[in-house]
């Protein structure tokens, strides 16, 4: 579609990435493959229309993700050409707004500006990987990333228009958009307590730079704790509303079974007596070295990753070399934000020859800790228990 | 029918062109082309191998109605039924 520029077409005969995890389905490690789109390193292509490409492991060595490698997820074909984003104006409206109001970009740049150092991830990241596979995109380790976001709080964007006592909800819309008319657009919206939030910014940069097109330039909603379903992407349009939206992408999309999942900031407008709205990120690390299937020196090798939660911080990251029977302790290094991802290392001395298997095991500081078995529900959202990888020591 | 269901597609998006070239190869069968005109329309056909080999027929039914009636996929109950059978066929898995 436009403003892509031109993708690679799948390679014929391919090779299967060798370290995509062997619990994906055998379909999607036949597709997936590396591709280079405009300003981005090589990333995993899921689907090239709409455009939902992962980031590889390798990256998350860092408790910041790069705008070249951080993952693209779209739900609808309909990209925004870079043209069509001049002369961009963030519209603000609805029956619980004082009086309408447009805002240009330097409208938003002359509002105070925050920095928040946070973790986007996809509420289906590690889908392809739940024990019995489940309909959707089958994204292994890498919908998701961390970056420095950097803007205006909500608050104060919303404050402009003015927030009347009645308001319930703050809907919003992007740019992007459907290919055939009669599809939901892509439309969400928050309850007042997560909107109107110290953490909630409106991000025109990322991680010191324009926000790439892919990742929603030049403005998107940045949401910490919560999942990237609300993280809209070229923000064109904020409702101050006195009533829940009601469409495809927030009652029956992005739903969890009731009370499943810990949440700091209800959302009741969209609550119903099966299910919830999906918000906050559940606990979780990942090892990003070594990788899976490596062969390791019998010297030893550091094990190192990320851990991250739903903004409470991590207290600790365990790790296990015999497969989960006795954990040690990992390095944790400094935290650059309770949303942020937490770097962890841990040095495993000398190694007995063979395979071993290696385990994180992230808790948060609310004693939040990953599971030994999922929380299993229908869309396969959260799966948290901890990564296995095997090495053979040589 | 097949060729009633591609006329009806080009019919009602004919100032849209279908998003997904050739991107993924379908296995063959009588279907093939009703389904990457009825499934490309909107998204690339990597969706189908993406999401194989774990779903039953009862699951492949699910989603060609979800893309028909939450997306709006201008399938008529004939195409429908032709790809969902091709989806069993060459994607999906017994039922359980």
């Amino acid at each position: 579609m436009a403003g892509l520029g031109a993708l690679a077409s799948h390679p014929a005969g391919a090779a299967t990435l060798p370290w995509l995890s062997p619990d994906l389905p055998d379909g999607t490690r036949a597709e997936a493959h590396l591709v280079k789109v405009a300003n981005k390193s090589p990333l995993i292509q899921l689907s090239e229309h709409p455009p939902n490409l992962e980031t590889p492991i390798q990256a998350f060595r860092s408790a910041i993700t790069p705008n070249d490698q951080f993952f693209v997820r779209y739900h609808l074909a309909g990209i925004p050409e870079p043209k069509a984003l001049e002369g961009w104006a963030l519209e603000l409206d609805g029956d619980a707004a004082e009086h309408p109001v447009r805002l240009t970009r330097q409208d938003l740049d002359d509002l105070p500006q925050s920095e928040v150092i946070a973790v986007c991830q996809c509420s289906g990241n590690r889908r392809g990987l739940v024990p019995a596979h489940v309909p959707g995109v089958e994204w292994g380790y890498g919908a998701m990333g961390c970056a420095s976001w950097h803007g205006p709080k909500l608050r104060d964007v919303l404050a402009r228009a003015g927030i009347r006592p009645e308001a319930v909800e703050i809907w919003f819309n992007g740019a992007d958009y459907p290919i055939l008319p009669v599809t939901p657009p892509f439309h969400k919206s928050l309850p007042m307590s997560k909107a109107l939030a110290d953490e909630t910014i409106i991000a025109t940069s990322m991680n010191g730079g324009p926000l790439p097109l892919l990742n929603g330039f030049p403005a998107r909603l940045v949401v910490p704790g919560w999942t990237s379903t609300y993280w809209m992407k070229h923000l064109t349009h904020l409702t101050i509303s006195k009533t829940p939206i009601d469409n495809f992408w927030m009652t029956k999309a992005y739903r969890v079974p009731a009370g499943m999942f810990p949440v700091a900031k209800p959302f009741p407008t969209q609550d119903n007596t099966a299910t919830w709205p999906i918000t906050d990120i559940t606990v979780n690390s990942l090892v990003a070295a070594p990788i899976d299937g490596e062969q390791v020196d019998r010297s030893g090798v550091t094990v190192r990753g990320v851990a991250w939660d739903r903004g409470n911080g991590i207290l600790r990251v365990d790790v296990s070399l015999d497969g989960g029977k006795t954990w040690r302790g990992a390095f944790l290094d400094r935290e650059l934000s309770p949303y942020a991802f937490r770097t962890f290392s841990l040095d495993t001395g000398a190694l007995p020859r063979g395979k071993v298997e290696i385990r994180a095991r992230a808790t948060s500081n609310t004693r939040e800790t990953q599971p030994d078995v999922w929380k299993s529900n229908a869309a396969g959202y959260h799966y948290n228990v901890p990564q296995k990888l095997t090495v053979t020591v040589v | 029918m097949k060729y009633r269901a591609i006329f009806l597609l080009l019919t009602l998006c004919c100032v849209t062109l279908p998003v997904a070239a050739q991107d993924a190869r379908l296995a063959a069968g009588s279907a093939k082309d009703v389904v990457e005109t009825a499934c490309g329309m909107c998204h690339s056909l990597s969706y189908i191998p993406m999401n194989s080999r774990f779903m039953t027929p009862d699951v492949w039914k699910a989603e060609v109605t979800k893309m028909r009636t939450a997306f709006g996929a201008p399938i008529d109950d004939d195409a429908a039924n032709e790809i969902i059978a091709y989806l069993i066929a060459n994607y999906g898995v017994s039922p359980k």
